[in-house]
Formats: structure tokens, sequence, C-alpha cells
């Protein structure tokens, strides 16, 4: 069901992100595209290539910190625990070094772009995340 | 010190952003991809809010000759689709479908010092670096 929390709590989140994405691009000229920053932390880079890096990580994770301290902790609820986890992140990993980008780089950065590249991948990951779901919560369970 | 403090200023509104949608709560996100349950639409509503914000935004950015502490964009080359797009984004689907963590979640939610991010972030790192290896080979 529609909440007005969740119309409210999406939009004014996601307008924070788009923000973030804008500001990153305004001030450094790159893509706030997650998985991207992430991948060129190690690696054969210069400091110049990896400190922005770290410290938009930092932040990422300080701003978190700052709605975990406000609202007395954040609710995170658990999908899959175990080898099912690290199957997820080995996926999640390989995939968006290979295809070029996550929901952050595709989905905000890419489609602010309009980029086909962008607008097919977001729709290829959204469904193929869909039939994940179904075939997880109402074929095998 | 003004591009780093941009830096750190946009990742700190990435991360509010995430935790006050809900979307560093691996449920939030699988109930959105959850079409034929119970449906929580916020995920729609974070893009969309984004994405009204990134459109006219990096129109605007993109005017300029260069961003304003750097000496050029550094935008993706690649225009066409091709194979490692569509793979790579099936891939990280079947990933994000299976946990419901995607990059920016998984690591803004390692403030929370709880096992399971850790894990993934972890297991995302070395999925990233086999497909390094796998992208030398080719």
């Amino acid at each position: 069901m529609v909440t007005t929390n969740m119309i409210i709590m999406g939009l004014s989140g996601g307008a924070l992100i788009g923000l973030s994405s804008v500001i990153l691009l305004a001030s450094s000229g790159r893509i706030a595209g997650i998985s991207g920053i992430l991948g060129g932390l190690y690696g054969k880079w210069n400091d110049v290539e990896r400190y922005w890096r770290i410290i938009f990580m930092l932040g990422l994770i300080a701003g978190s910190g700052i709605v975990a301290v406000i609202n007395n902790g954040l609710v995170i609820t658990q999908q899959t625990s175990g080898i099912y986890l690290v199957i997820a992140g080995l996926l999640v990993g390989f995939g968006t070094r290979l295809g070029s980008g996550c929901t952050s780089g595709h989905g905000v950065c890419g489609l602010g772009r309009r980029s086909k590249r962008s607008f097919v991948a977001t729709l290829i990951f959204m469904a193929i995340a869909i039939i994940v779901v179904y075939v997880i919560r109402h074929l095998i369970s | 010190m003004k591009y780093y403090l941009s830096v750190l200023i946009s990742g700190i509104l990435f991360g509010i952003g995430l935790a006050i949608s809900g979307m560093i709560n691996p449920q939030k996100v699988t109930d959105f991809l959850d079409v034929t349950g119970n449906w929580d639409p916020t995920l729609l509503f974070v893009m969309g809010g984004a994405v009204c914000i990134s459109l006219p935004g990096f129109y605007l950015v993109q005017r300029r000759e260069a961003p304003l502490f750097s000496t050029k964009f550094y935008l993706p080359s690649k225009k066409d689709l091709d194979i490692p797009l569509i793979l790579g984004a099936t891939l990280f689907g079947a990933g994000w479908g299976l946990a419901g963590y995607c990059p920016g979640p998984a690591i803004a939610s390692l403030v929370s010092l709880t096992a399971e991010p850790i894990v993934f972030v972890l297991a995302m790192l070395v999925g990233q670096h086999l497909a390094k290896m796998f992208e030398a080979k080719n």
C-alpha cells in the first residue's frame, strides 16, 4: 500500500541523492556512481584518484550515521545470509564492474545524462531483480 | 581543499538520502521488487526524486567548460549497447534481487557495524576484482 510517508521520504531522500550527484559533477567533474567510485579505490591509481574516492565513501557512511543518530538507529532487515549473501555480493561486484554501473551510476546519473546505455542497463537490472525476487518469494518459499 | 570539501558534502548528502528514504534497508528494496506481493513503491519515488534533480542539474553543469574545482569532466565515453553492459546489468540485477543490496546502500549501512553489510561489501570487492581480471583477459 502506498503511504504518504513513502512518498515524502522517498522523494526527499531521492532529491538529496540527485543533489549529491549534481554537486559532485559540478565541483569535481565526477559521476556519483558508487560501484565506479568503489572500483577505483584500489588498483593502479595515483593518490589524487584515490583520495576523493575515499572521502566520498567516508561521507556516504557518515551521512547514514547522522540519520542513525537522529533516528536512534537504522531499520535494516536482512533478506538473506551466509553463502547466499556472499553469492549476491559477488554478482553485484562482478556485474556492476562489467556493466559499468549500478543503481546510482546508471539509474540516477546515467538517466540524468539521458544515456541510452544507462536506460537499457536500468531496465535490465530492474527486470532481472524483479524476476529473482518473484522466484524466491513466490515460487521457492 | 574546496574540491575535497565538496566531495565530502556530496557523499554525506548521498548517505542521508539513502538512509531517510529507507533504501539502506534490504527489505524495503526487495518489497519494491516484489511487484506481485505487498508492493512498496518507495524506491520509485527515490529514483524519480533523484532524476528530477539530476536531469536539469546535469544539463546546467555540462554547459560549463569545466567543473568548478577540477580541469575536466570525467564522463563515460561509451555510447553503444554491448554485450558486457547487458551481461553485467543482468548479473547485477540477480545479486540485487537476491540480497536487496546494491553498492550504495551496502556501503552506507556499514555504519551499523553488523556482519551482513561487511560480508556483502567484501564479496562485492572480490566480484569487482574478478571482473577486472576477466576484462584484462578479453
